[in-house]
């Protein structure tokens, strides 16, 4: 199909066609003309949010929890500029987003224009690719090319940079389906490297599934055979902060997550491992610690759609390149048709040890006194929680790694989080995207009162639109996170990292039009997170926790996995007996 | 909680590994890069040698098919092997670019590379210079009464070798194109 229409015209056209339904945006000179085309139509749905930062998380937390694309329009300049955060924060951990940019006319640029920046320079190490459309004929084609290349191979955040003179022009409409792209990413694996891969499943005494993002990524299919993997073999699994969802937390053979404050199994599984599986995840510095000391004596293969992650941080023994369902289907007739083998007896010993760790308890705290310990609220939140169709959303810091470690995922793309760029901020902003996506649900965003305060503007967005996310806020009157590694590392000074100045969370909710709760004490806690979860709109839940609490287990950064510090209620007296080594 | 005790300076200091991991050799590839001739595609690929703090130590680039818009572009970088081989798959991921050709592993190649050498001088170093460039095959492209511009083509150890020989007898500026390379054979 072509048709003549003017540029405006078609980024309407374009994202109706590409299936998109809604879009996070602020208006601004250089995309009125787009703002003109949204008003004149009724498939898209646009969000104005209160800051462009805000568009482009809110189109994340849609993109994760839908496995969709997600998309945010912005203007010119600083329209761009602000959403320079959310393009890093989508590449780190590949999520598929588009933004639209609205650029000064063509002839203009490179003039310092009013509201001109070099949008797809400073934005080209922040994005998978982009554009600067420089005429209307080619801008249907590069919108369509665009979300292609967002979606297809490892997801990531694309940008198109639009002149607002190709908005105005005419020009001819190009369908989706008008031009091969040339990007199509590899998804079938080496089918040498599976049978390699079934050879070391078959023999392995202590097999692991090292797990992360990138079976979520790959979609339903991905964790469905995942999980006929697991239940078949029997091996244990673990997984990334990205991966949570992909094998369900209430599994037996879940081991929780792994890493820096992941969990003493997990973590001790990944040392002593004669065999890691990494299926999507990349080597994270979260996760190996030191590299010369990670997981020493195992054979190591990763399956993994990006060439580059492959031997990028740890040379791995098996690398496959491909879509993980697509490498995990094959993998499973491997080695089915070579009769279905295992090493049981070593798997079963192996999770003998497995068990021995797993007594330890590491997430083992008490709850006593008046003063609600953040461990309690996040078990809190759970326990009520859990039997609702829910989603969560959180900010950075302790209290993400407390919800990794406290909240149980039983599928993917329920749990929306900025693990590699660590986006403080990114939690609200997200939650908000996450509800338009599933207007019924419980979207819960788990948040420090510091990081909260980044993005909070976008409550007004939540009242707009009727979009009823429940905000519960760990404050601790800390930037906990800085502070633990202040008191752990930096000898108890305290720079900079107290919380001041702090508002009143309920009179600012009701400022919003929203409801507040604020919560101390522990007996309380139910009755108000219940009133949180059944209140109809928005809520600002201020529940006040523990000040100097810390978050354990913790891999301090050049030791290894075996070498974790526990908290102070984990039963270390068993630990010892583990063949684990030294505990500090 | 008491603190660890982690001395000042400590690599367990930061978040991050500080050690560096891998000692290794070094070595010098020569990269061919078939690109989608658009904007910034070269940005692209500079970019991601200053972002991920590889080295460049010969770049050129041209339109090779006009009719398909591509261009090539080759480069000689070196690092150790991890590296070069972290070089060639993040080279992989950008969009525009078609292939990637490792041309110091992928089997023989021919290197070759063009220079342009401005001497200055008279009497015996004048006719020492011409007499070596003639040994060089080197072409005189202007000549004035006191100077010559040769123009050199050949390896870069070759032109580095004129070089050598030029500086004594009144080099004066030196300009060159960087390596094209070509596997060998069909
Ligand atoms: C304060 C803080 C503390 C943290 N602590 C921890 C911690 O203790 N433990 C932890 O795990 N993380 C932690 N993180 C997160 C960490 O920084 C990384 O973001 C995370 O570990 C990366 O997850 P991942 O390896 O699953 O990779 P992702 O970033 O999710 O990458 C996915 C990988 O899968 C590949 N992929 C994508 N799609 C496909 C496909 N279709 N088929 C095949 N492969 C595909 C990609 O190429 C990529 O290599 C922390 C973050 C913060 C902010
Ligand atoms: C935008 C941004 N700035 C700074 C940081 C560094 N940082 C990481 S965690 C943290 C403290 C977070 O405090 P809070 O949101 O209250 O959470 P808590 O750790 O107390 O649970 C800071 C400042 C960051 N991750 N992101």
């Amino acid at each position: 199909m072509t048709k003549a229409m003017t540029g405006a015209k078609m980024v309407v056209q374009a994202l109706v066609d590409q299936g998109v339904d809604v879009v996070f945006g602020y208006p601004g000179g250089a995309v009125l003309p787009i703002y003109d085309e949204i008003f004149q139509q009724n498939h898209i749905q646009h969000v104005l949010v209160r800051h462009e930062q805000g568009a482009v998380h809110a189109a994340e937390g849609y993109a994760r929890s839908t496995g969709k694309l997600g998309v945010a329009l912005v203007t010119s300049g600083p329209g761009a500029t602000n959403a320079v955060t959310g393009l890093t924060d989508a590449l780190l951990d590949s999520i598929p987003i588009l933004v639209l940019t609205g650029q000064v006319p063509t002839f203009m640029i490179g003039s310092d224009a009013f509201q001109e920046a070099d949008t797809v320079g400073i934005t080209r190490p922040c994005t998978k690719h982009n554009w600067l459309v420089k005429d209307t004929d080619d801008l249907a084609r590069t919108i369509h090319e665009a979300c292609h290349v967002a979606t297809a191979g490892r997801p990531g955040p694309v940008l198109v940079d639009i002149p607002k003179d190709v908005q105005f022009a005419t020009g001819t409409y190009t369908a989706k389906t008008g031009r091969r792209s040339h990007y199509n990413p590899q998804v079938k694996g080496d089918i040498n490297a599976i049978t390699d891969l079934v050879k070391a499943l078959e023999k392995a005494k202590r097999p692991l599934f090292y797990t992360g993002g990138g079976v979520i990524n790959s979609g339903d299919a991905a964790t469905q055979l995942l999980r006929e993997l697991v239940a078949a073999t029997n091996f244990p699994i673990t997984s990334t902060l990205m991966g949570l969802g992909c094998y369900p937390a209430s599994g037996d053979n879940w081991l929780g997550m792994l890493g820096m404050h992941g969990l003493y199994e997990a973590n001790m599984a990944m040392h002593d491992c004669d065999l890691m599986i990494n299926i999507g995840a990349r080597f994270d510095d979260r996760i190996t610690g030191v590299v010369e000391k990670f997981s020493p004596n195992s054979k190591k293969a990763h399956i993994d759609i990006d060439p580059s992650s492959i031997n990028k941080v740890i040379h791995v023994d098996i690398p496959i390149v491909g879509d993980i369902a697509h490498v995990l289907e094959d993998l499973l007739k491997v080695w089915k048709s070579r009769g279905r083998k295992t090493n049981a007896e070593g798997v079963s010993k192996w999770w003998d040890q497995i068990n021995e760790w797993r007594s330890i308890d590491c997430l083992k705290f008490t709850q006593t006194g008046k003063v609600i310990k953040p461990q309690y609220a996040l078990s809190r939140l759970e326990a009520l929680t859990k039997k609702y169709d829910r989603y969560i959303t959180t900010e950075v810091g302790q209290h993400q790694m407390w919800a990794a470690q406290y909240l149980g995922f039983e599928d993917p793309n329920r749990w929306m989080t900025s693990g590699g760029l660590g986006t403080m901020g990114y939690g609200t902003p997200a939650s908000i995207g996450v509800q338009m996506a599933h207007r019924d649900s419980l979207v819960i965003n788990v948040a420090g009162e510091a990081s909260w305060l980044m993005n909070m503007q976008e409550m007004g967005t939540a009242m707009q639109y009727k979009l009823p996310v429940k905000q519960f806020i760990l404050n601790n009157e800390r930037l906990g996170m800085v502070r633990q590694w202040q008191e752990l590392l930096h000898g108890e000074r305290y720079s900079s990292s107290w919380s001041e100045s702090l508002p009143d969370f309920v009179k600012l909710a009701e400022a919003f039009g929203a409801k507040g709760i604020i919560c101390s004490d522990p007996a309380d806690l139910d009755d108000a997170i219940m009133e949180m979860i059944t209140y109809d709109g928005p809520v600002i839940f201020d529940c006040l926790v523990e000040k100097h609490e810390n978050c354990f287990p913790m891999i301090p950064s050049g030791k290894a996995h075996n070498d974790m510090i526990l908290g102070e209620n984990a039963d270390t007296a068993n630990a010892i007996q583990g063949a684990g080594g030294a505990l500090v | 909680m008491s603190a660890l005790n982690i001395k000042k300076g400590a690599t367990s200091h930061s978040a991050y590994n500080l050690k560096s991991g891998y000692v290794d050799t070094v070595e010098r590839h020569t990269l061919a890069i078939l690109v989608e001739n658009e904007p910034g595609t070269l940005a692209r690929v500079i970019g991601l040698f200053a972002g991920r703090g590889y080295n460049i130590e010969s770049l050129t680039v041209a339109e090779t098919d006009h009719h398909g818009h591509l261009s090539r572009i080759t480069i000689v970088t070196s690092g150790t092997p991890q590296v070069i081989e972290q070089i060639k798959a993040q080279l992989g991921r950008i969009v525009p670019v078609h292939r990637v050709n490792d041309l110091t592993v992928e089997g023989p190649s021919v290197e070759r590379e063009l220079a342009l050498f401005k001497v200055a001088g008279k009497g015996d170093a004048r006719i020492e210079a011409v007499r070596l460039a003639d040994i060089f095959r080197a072409n005189v492209v202007d000549s004035t009464l006191e100077s010559f511009v040769f123009e050199v083509v050949g390896t870069s150890e070759k032109i580095d070798a004129f070089a050598e020989l030029m500086r004594p007898l009144g080099l004066t500026e030196v300009v060159r194109t960087g390596i094209a390379a070509l596997s060998r054979g069909t």
